[in-house]
């Protein structure tokens, strides 16, 4: 069971109106190693890996759907009153033709978000050391967004998304320390 | 401290179609470095924290674009 908080996690505010940048943020909502496949990805781990670590991929795939909202507010703020013409002139125009201005889980090249994006080897170092890779990779697109984004308020949010991608890889990556064992006497906390 | 980018300097063809880009970098950030999470780590306060998207100062690595042309912020 989840607890809905009404506000997101990080304030996003966009300052220029750019339709574009949504073309490109939208990889963050349903892309291979966008939010939505994070989360998925973890929430449906957290059956078959060992309970010591099942908190954690609770956490963090929760985390993730905070994350995808903050995504959603962006794409949104960036394209609720675009004209048609602005939605072409931005290269959208094969998404409202399907669409209109409404959202949709696809890669910033228009592929639909598929379930293949996602593994579940039932292996619990396997999985997560897929679920590091997933956070670097994470991190390189918040990096590569930020790279094509001018608009300094929408950049100092991303930037805190891609911090974020670096706490999780490094608790992943505690995880697997973890599960590993045979570190002589560890120290939780 | 690990640093948190690295650089490369590729092979540049004489023939090189677009003006090339003689440095390359890439990101390094500190969970690479660190492991464990060692006890007594240096915090944030709890209003930095919020700002900055963790509690940990070591884990913090802000990344700007390089196209940016003045870092703004700290």
């Amino acid at each position: 069971m989840w607890v809905y908080e009404k506000k997101l996690q990080y304030p996003v505010r966009v300052s220029t109106c750019n339709p574009m940048l949504a073309k490109y943020l939208i990889e963050q909502y349903g892309g291979a190693d966008g939010e939505l496949s994070a989360a998925l990805r973890y929430l449906n781990q957290r059956y078959t890996i060992p309970d010591k670590v099942i908190g954690l991929l609770t956490d963090i795939g929760t985390e993730e759907f905070a994350h995808l909202e903050m995504i959603a507010t962006m794409v949104f703020k960036l394209t609720k009153d675009a004209t048609p013409e602005q939605m072409k002139a931005a290269g959208l125009a094969t998404h409202y033709a399907n669409h209109d201005n409404a959202l949709y889980y696809e890669s910033a090249a228009g592929n639909p978000w598929t379930a293949t994006y996602i593994a579940a080897k039932g292996d619990p170092i396997a999985d997560l050391y897929e679920d590091i890779a997933a956070e670097e990779k994470a991190r390189a697109t918040y990096q590569w967004l930020i790279n094509l984004s001018d608009d300094t308020d929408l950049n100092d949010s991303l930037r805190f998304l891609r911090e974020r991608e670096i706490i999780h890889s490094q608790r992943f990556r505690e995880a697997v320390e973890i599960l590993k064992g045979e570190q002589g006497k560890k120290k939780f906390f | 401290m690990s640093t948190p980018e690295k650089f490369y300097y590729p092979y540049i063809s004489p023939f090189d179609p677009c003006k090339p880009i003689r440095v390359k970098s890439y990101s390094t950030p500190p969970n690479l470095y660190i492991g464990f999470q060692p006890p007594d780590f240096p915090q944030f306060s709890p209003k930095e924290a919020l700002r900055a998207g963790t509690l940990w100062k070591p884990f913090y690595d802000p990344y700007y674009s390089p196209y940016e042309k003045a870092k703004e912020g700290q």
